[in-house]
């Protein structure tokens, strides 16, 4: 039932781009989301087009995982389209009753949607290709340095990364529960607004109990080994830069130049 | 009056590359009345199976008809299903969440639409049928004990007067003591009602014990289905698949090797001491 929603989902494989480094595939989805901005034309769009493309060939992901990210943002793509298609000031191509499409507006809500679904597609290469767990050590890392304004960074990371790892436990959870109920009879469907809403209680009231429940238990299991935090503590397998890693740099570095120029350029 | 499975089929995460078959081929005949185990390996497929009784689960090909309809007919109705064919999950008191547990139970016959009258007097009934004393109704349902926790969530199926009730591993993480009290009480509810109860579990001693046929799942196929005595005959086998027979097999097994003429297919303490006592000529 749940079990489609792909959000940070890991798709395990072996590539090229699965061995990078987190902090590299971090700071090149930065990057790239970076770049999206910086360009502003159709070779600019161009390029990271083929960038992007290479990428997920590069992945070994197939493209319709990519593209089931999508979905969630479809709601505010159709918006965004529908707002810069129809108010956009300039040169009116059609009007129907008093609303005008100028090509100005197809222009910008045409390029707004390659915009917003590269974003996408550009982040969930990351997801797809970086455990939930090396992400969050790949932040620790980048974050380091603010430390020194007494940021607590390893906590961060830790909460982040049990957050992420209780994702697809409470969705199992919630899964398991509605069946049961739905056994018992509960209907989750029909009915309006607040009948609806009641018929959550039966669900999210042992939701939230197990909820607890697991978080006192793995509380426990860290004191138990003696977890006390950041202070000190090494890790077993240290993030190191490889020569991979290095070249990735080069290539995003060449990348991110490429649209500069673009910008300045054309 | 029955359940049956025709070239059932489960494919989870189908057309991905995480899909898994979880039952291939499935065919079964379930008559009323039966006292069944459905016994199998971690990850075998036997809760597959069992959610898909009540509809729950739609197989991803074949059909499931009770008492001759087909259930995933568009004008069936499956919450009428659900009522006929109760389903208690592993683990049932992650669902508990009312504020006593008298009204926890009667949320099952609520969702029938019965009346309050009939829906308490049902609850009623089916917290005795469990054996639970009065003093805990109107206890919070998370102030009882692990196997009282239990108790409280498969009366709550048990008081939509289910015609086949299916228990996915009732035992689970119970004391010896609380798992035979809780199987007593099945069994005799079986005995007083006549009800289908089809008992999922891993262990072998819980399941030879009660049932009148075992259903033995491997790797998502029916591997033996059959009299206990006839299956557990098939001890080798089982061992080859993570399982194994009651312990008492094995004993009667080494017996009967050893040279002592007993019938070596008892499967509860009762028929081995019958057995060794005839043998040794003290009937």
């Amino acid at each position: 039932m749940l079990r489609d929603i792909t959000l940070g989902q890991y798709y395990q494989t072996d590539s090229v781009i699965h061995k990078l480094d987190p902090r590299v595939k971090l700071v090149a989805t930065i990057c790239f989301i970076v770049s999206l901005f910086v360009v502003k034309n159709w070779v600019g769009y161009a390029v990271a087009a083929v960038f992007l493309a290479v990428m997920i060939r590069l992945s070994n992901v197939p493209f319709k995982y990519m593209v089931k990210g999508m979905k969630a943002i479809v709601f505010i793509l159709l918006i965004t389209v529908v707002f810069n298609l129809f108010l956009t000031p300039g040169e009116t191509l059609v009007s129907v009753w008093k609303l005008r499409i100028t090509k100005e507006g197809l222009q910008l809500a045409v390029m707004m949607a390659v915009r917003l679904s590269f974003l996408i597609v550009g982040s969930s290469v990351m997801t797809l290709t970086t455990t939930p767990n090396s992400l969050t050590d790949g932040m620790e890392k980048l974050m380091r340095p603010l430390r020194i304004f007494k940021v607590p960074v390893h906590e961060v990371a830790m909460m982040m990364s049990i957050a992420l790892r209780f994702i697809p436990i409470l969705l199992e959870e919630t899964d398991k529960i509605m069946k049961a109920q739905i056994a018992r009879g509960a209907d989750f469907e029909s009915g309006n607004l607040i009948r609806k809403a009641k018929a959550m209680v039966p669900l999210l009231v042992p939701l939230f109990i197990s909820a607890f429940r697991r978080a006192n238990d793995l509380a426990m299991a860290m004191e138990a080994r003696c977890y006390r935090g950041g202070e000190h503590r090494t890790k077993m397998k240290p993030l190191r830069y490889a020569a991979r890693d290095r070249i990735a740099y080069g290539v995003l570095a060449a990348y991110f130049a490429l649209c500069i120029v673009i910008r300045t350029c054309l | 009056m029955s359940i049956i499975l025709d070239h059932v089929n489960y494919v989870y995460e189908g057309d991905t590359a995480l899909a898994v078959h979880a039952l291939k081929d499935v065919n079964l005949v379930i008559p009323d009345g039966q006292f069944i185990g459905l016994i199998g390996h971690t990850g075998s497929g036997k809760s597959t199976l069992v959610q898909h009784l009540n509809g729950l689960l739609k197989p991803t090909e074949g059909s499931i008809y009770y008492n001759g309809e087909d259930i995933h007919a568009a004008d069936y109705d499956k919450k009428k299903l659900r009522s006929r064919v109760g389903l208690v999950f592993q683990y049932p008191e992650h669902q508990l969440f009312e504020i006593d547990v008298f009204s926890d139970v009667c949320f099952g016959p609520k969702n029938l639409g019965l009346s309050k009258k009939e829906t308490e007097l049902r609850a009623y009934a089916a917290l005795k049928q469990v054996g639970l004393e009065d003093e805990y109704f109107y206890q919070s349902p998370f102030d009882l004990s692990g196997g009282q926790k239990r108790r409280v969530a498969i009366a709550g199926v048990l008081a939509m007067k289910p015609d086949v009730l299916i228990l996915d591993e009732p035992t689970a993480g119970l004391d010896p003591r609380g798992r035979d009290e809780i199987l007593d009480q099945i069994a005799r509810l079986k005995e007083e009602t006549g009800i289908t109860v089809i008992l999922v579990s891993h262990s072998m001693e819980d399941v030879a014990k009660y049932v009148e046929r075992i259903i033995v799942m491997n790797r998502g196929s029916v591997m033996y289905d059959g009299a206990p005595k006839e299956v557990f005959a098939h001890y080798r086998e089982l061992e080859a698949v993570g399982l194994a027979a009651p312990q008492v097999t094995y004993l009667m097994q080494a017996l009967r090797a050893g040279g002592m003429p007993v019938a070596a297919d008892a499967t509860t303490i009762g028929e081995a001491k019958e057995e060794i006592l005839k043998a040794l000529g003290k009937e």
